[in-house]
């Protein structure tokens, strides 16, 4: 009897190379690389479709105009082909939300990091995460109907879009990505160096700011480029905020439109596939793209030698 | 060689720098407090703005030309039959592509290349992936400004956070427990799919929540598309009252989502519309939290449970 | 110990006297009574199986333990001069620590050059002047015996120094600041035997400065480097004195199984 079923369970024949057995694992492992490999494609393809479109525009318009020209109207009968408008208002509203999250991020990061007792953390690291987690659009929302007036009632004369409230929302909205990365970063910073600190009689600041951020200084910066990234690229609320009016100006208190802002005014229109009004929000985009890619790819290199240290 | 041990100067410097310490807690708690205090005024903004229109005709009617009797029907519906195919699209890709670099990849270029990309990925705007979506989905493969096109724009956009999920769930199980599955002579992809998988479960489930809650809240790539923003009609129902039951005529329709329902409402500059703006955005709010809510409760559970 | 001026006598050769210390870890009673003396000028060991208690005694001399929660310390440590003691919940741990340096069993510096991890402790007191800082930190390195192997590349980042240069460096960053005593939490485990034997020469002949106590799973190293030595067993006290007596004639059983290596 025992002798049957241990037969049963082990039968001579499979202990030997198993064709399905293997075909089947082929299988599934070429799925897998697939679907790892998309990613890849899906970059391609991005790549590719803004560089495609962006080829035909370029075609009607030189780079030169493009880089140089201070007026963007393609729409227009007299159409002008500037990036620069939409640029600066991408740097302002960038600027003005990074001069509020960066700071405030930073602060936030070290005071739990280093400095709040266990229960306040675990009270805030989640509620920041769901800050985080809230769409944009109630920004936009948020900023135009609520935070430009509060502005108002200081400076009367701020119009109704304007780059600043839409860029203070923008850094609100950024500060838990900056504060998490930051405090990731530092938490990563092993012990014994903060003992080593201590030991010394340091305090809690003089360890924080001397020997903690000095450690954790690439996944800083990778949190910073990231909180970068994040304001060229955002759109709702510069769209529904700033106003959509391309403008040369580095006066937050203006209407402007940024890249993205850009980008949405066009597709909410009618515009017809291979127009050049078409082509030109893949040109925008590809101009967004290079821009947050170059900021991407600083920040890898960072968090790459950052993981070498530790 | 004067001594730095006086104790009085020792003591004196001591106080003076404790007094940066309780500065900087003061300034840190503030800094929280900013945060804390801007969601208290958006939330409440909303909630009074928003919470009158709130009633069970706002969630059943089509939006309108009159305020006051327009509501998020084919909203609501618009985004569930987007997520469900930005889920159905993300979920096995994602999943698939984690186990795929955390299990099987060689420490070669392409992977180094793949790893890179998905980082790369995670940091390129959405506004992006509306353009690819409007070049690639809508016009070269011809699927129209439809729910297709949308849920597959989302689904590329939230790829990186389901891999990333994945990847960190299997990671954080120990080398143990795939040797045990080895010594019993089970393959790879045994290992992975009765082991690895169900282990870390919890933490893909919320990666995945986490994407899907950023994913109904996107805005800016299905304004890219050309979603239209005026839709008071309802894509047809997948399910049929003949054989084969199911249909998926849906994918192919036109639709609007909570997102741009409100981007609508917002832009309009009558303050009756922006009063349903208020609404829909509060909808979205507690939709979003509560997704975000489950993934940070599943995960903190998940950190009680298990330890390896 | 008959009249007071011998009492002080006695104690002008002591530079800490431990008394009935007890320390708990939460409801853990780590720390069982725990009387004994540092020698001022001297090197005294403390040993033990792992988990006996000797890195946590080691850490109560300079308050290391107020930096987590839950923590708790009964009993006292007095620092002569001055008569105070340490554990009090008045003295300030950072003052403690400014006192009384500390080596780490891994080396720790810190990411910065050099010349910053040794003058990190000078800078933390408000130290800026220049020429102190310079004088400072290049009788720390001197001290330590790294002077010569590091001189020219003072503003160098202190990673790039071998596991045994690093120890060295960490050893003048504590030394900077003229500490009371010098507290070595098994400061060579990490270390290679050339490493090790350069730390310990460096030991002995920190002696004539500073009173040292030393943690160490290193019985022959207790035997090679200190004058007196303690030995410690489930975070009791078992046997203190001089360590030819410790290692030569035990006065205590258990003791002298450890020794012997009947267990341990």
């Amino acid at each position: 009897m025992a002798e049957e079923s241990r037969t049963k369970i082990v039968p001579a024949g499979k202990l030997g190379y198993s064709f399905r057995r293997h075909l089947r694992e082929r299988f599934i492992e070429t799925f897998l690389f697939m679907s790892a490999v998309l990613s890849v494609a899906i970059m391609l393809a991005i790549i590719m479709m803004l560089v495609k479109e962006s080829f035909i525009f370029f075609q009607h318009v030189s780079i030169w105009d493009f880089l140089t020209d201070t007026q963007w109207t393609p729409l227009f009968d007299d159409a002008h082909y500037g990036i620069l408008p939409l640029v600066s208002g991408t740097v302002v509203s960038s600027f003005i939300a990074l001069l509020v999250a960066l700071p405030l991020g930073t602060i936030i990061a070290i005071y739990l990091s280093e400095f709040a007792p266990f229960t306040v953390r675990e009270v805030a690291k989640p509620f920041l995460e769901l800050l985080g987690g809230v769409p944009t659009v109630v920004y936009g929302y948020f900023a135009l109907l609520f935070v430009t007036p509060l502005l108002q009632a200081v400076y009367p004369e701020l119009p109704g879009f304007n780059l600043l409230s839409a860029g203070l929302v923008m850094g609100i909205m950024i500060i838990p990505y900056v504060s998490s990365m930051t405090e990731d970063a530092m938490r990563a910073v092993p012990m014994n160096l903060r003992e080593g600190s201590y030991a010394m009689g340091a305090t809690r600041f003089q360890t924080a700011i001397r020997v903690v951020m000095p450690a954790a200084f690439s996944g800083i910066a990778a949190a910073y480029i990231l909180g970068i990234s994040r304001a060229v690229g955002e759109t709702m609320v510069v769209a529904i905020a700033a106003g959509m009016q391309p403008n040369l100006t580095w006066n937050p208190m203006e209407p402007a439109a940024t890249i993205t802002a850009y980008i949405v005014q066009v597709s909410l229109g009618d515009l017809p596939h291979g127009s050049i009004g078409y082509q030109t929000i893949f040109a925008a985009g590809l101009t967004l793209l290079l821009i947050t890619l170059v900021f991407n790819i600083i920040g890898h290199v960072l968090r790459k030698r950052y993981r070498e240290i530790y | 060689m004067k001594s730095v041990n006086n104790l009085e100067e020792i003591r004196r410097i001591i106080s003076l720098h404790k007094r940066w310490d309780l500065l900087f807690m003061i300034i840190g708690i503030f800094a929280l407090m900013i945060a804390v205090l801007t969601f208290m005024a958006l939330f409440a903004h909303m909630l009074i703005d928003g919470m009158p229109r709130l009633s069970w005709d706002f969630f059943t009617s089509f939006p309108s030309r009159r305020p006051e009797s327009a509501g998020i029907f084919s909203a609501w519906v618009g985004t569930t039959l987007v997520m469900l195919v930005t889920a159905f699209a993300a979920v096995p890709l994602g999943i698939g592509s984690g186990v795929y670099l955390e299990e099987y990849a060689p420490r070669n270029l392409l992977t180094e290349i793949i790893e890179i990309n998905v980082t790369n990925l995670a940091g390129v705007p959405s506004i992006i992936y509306g353009l690819l979506a409007l070049g690639l989905f809508v016009y070269q493969f011809g699927f129209g400004q439809s729910i297709l096109a949308a849920g597959l724009a989302l689904a590329l956009l939230i790829l990186p956070v389901v891999i990333v999920a994945t990847r960190e769930a299997i990671r954080s199980i120990p080398v143990t427990i795939r040797e045990g599955a080895y010594a019993l002579g089970a393959t790879k992809w045994q290992t992975v799919s009765d082991h690895l998988l169900p282990y870390s479960s919890a933490g893909i489930l919320t990666g995945i929540i986490i994407g899907l809650a950023r994913a109904i809240g996107e805005t800016a790539p299905i304004i890219t598309i050309g979603a239209l923003t005026f839709i008071a009609f309802l894509p047809p129902s997948p399910i049929k009252n003949e054989f084969p039951y199911v249909s998926i005529e849906w994918l192919t329709a036109p639709f609007t989502v909570m997102p741009i329902q409100m981007f609508n409402w917002v832009s309009r500059p009558e303050e009756a519309f922006q009063l349903n703006a208020a609404a829909a955005g509060l909808v979205l709010v507690v939709m979003t939290l509560a997704m975000n809510g489950l993934a940070i409760y599943l995960r903190y559970r998940m950190r009680k449970n298990i330890k390896w | 110990m008959q009249d007071n001026s011998e009492k002080k006598n006695v104690s002008r050769q002591f530079k800490s006297e431990v008394k009935n210390l007890n320390f708990f870890y939460g409801g853990f009673n780590a720390l069982k009574n725990i009387d004994m003396v540092l020698h001022d000028k001297k090197i005294t060991a403390l040993i033990g199986p792992s988990g006996c208690g000797k890195s946590t005694f080691l850490r109560c001399f300079n308050r290391m333990h107020d930096l987590y929660p839950g923590n708790r310390y009964d009993g006292e440590i007095i620092l002569y001069p001055d008569d105070v003691n340490i554990l009090a919940s008045n003295v300030d741990p950072i003052e403690v620590r400014m006192r009384i340096s500390m080596v780490f069993q891994k080396p720790n510096p810190f990411p910065k050059s050099i010349y910053e991890n040794v003058a990190y402790g000078l800078r933390v007191r408000g130290i800026k002047q220049r020429a102190i800082l310079d004088e400072r930190v290049e009788v720390a390195l001197r001290n330590s015996a790294l002077w010569d192997e590091v001189k020219d590349r003072l503003h160098h980042l202190a990673f790039n120094l071998s596991g045994g240069q690093q120890q060295r460096l960490c050893i003048a960053r504590a030394l900077a600041t003229d500490p009371e005593i010098l507290l070595f939490d098994e400061p060579t485990s990490a270390l290679d035997p050339i490493a090790t034997a350069s730390i310990e020469e460096l030991i002995t002949d920190l002696k004539s400065k500073v009173t040292i106590l030393i943690v160490t799973h290193n019985m022959q190293q207790a035997a090679r480097v200190s004058d007196y030595t303690a030995y410690m067993y489930l975070g009791e006290l078992i046997e203190f004195n001089v360590t030819d007596t410790i290692f030569i004639k035990p006065k205590n059983k258990q003791t002298e199984d450890y020794i012997t290596g009947r267990f341990g």
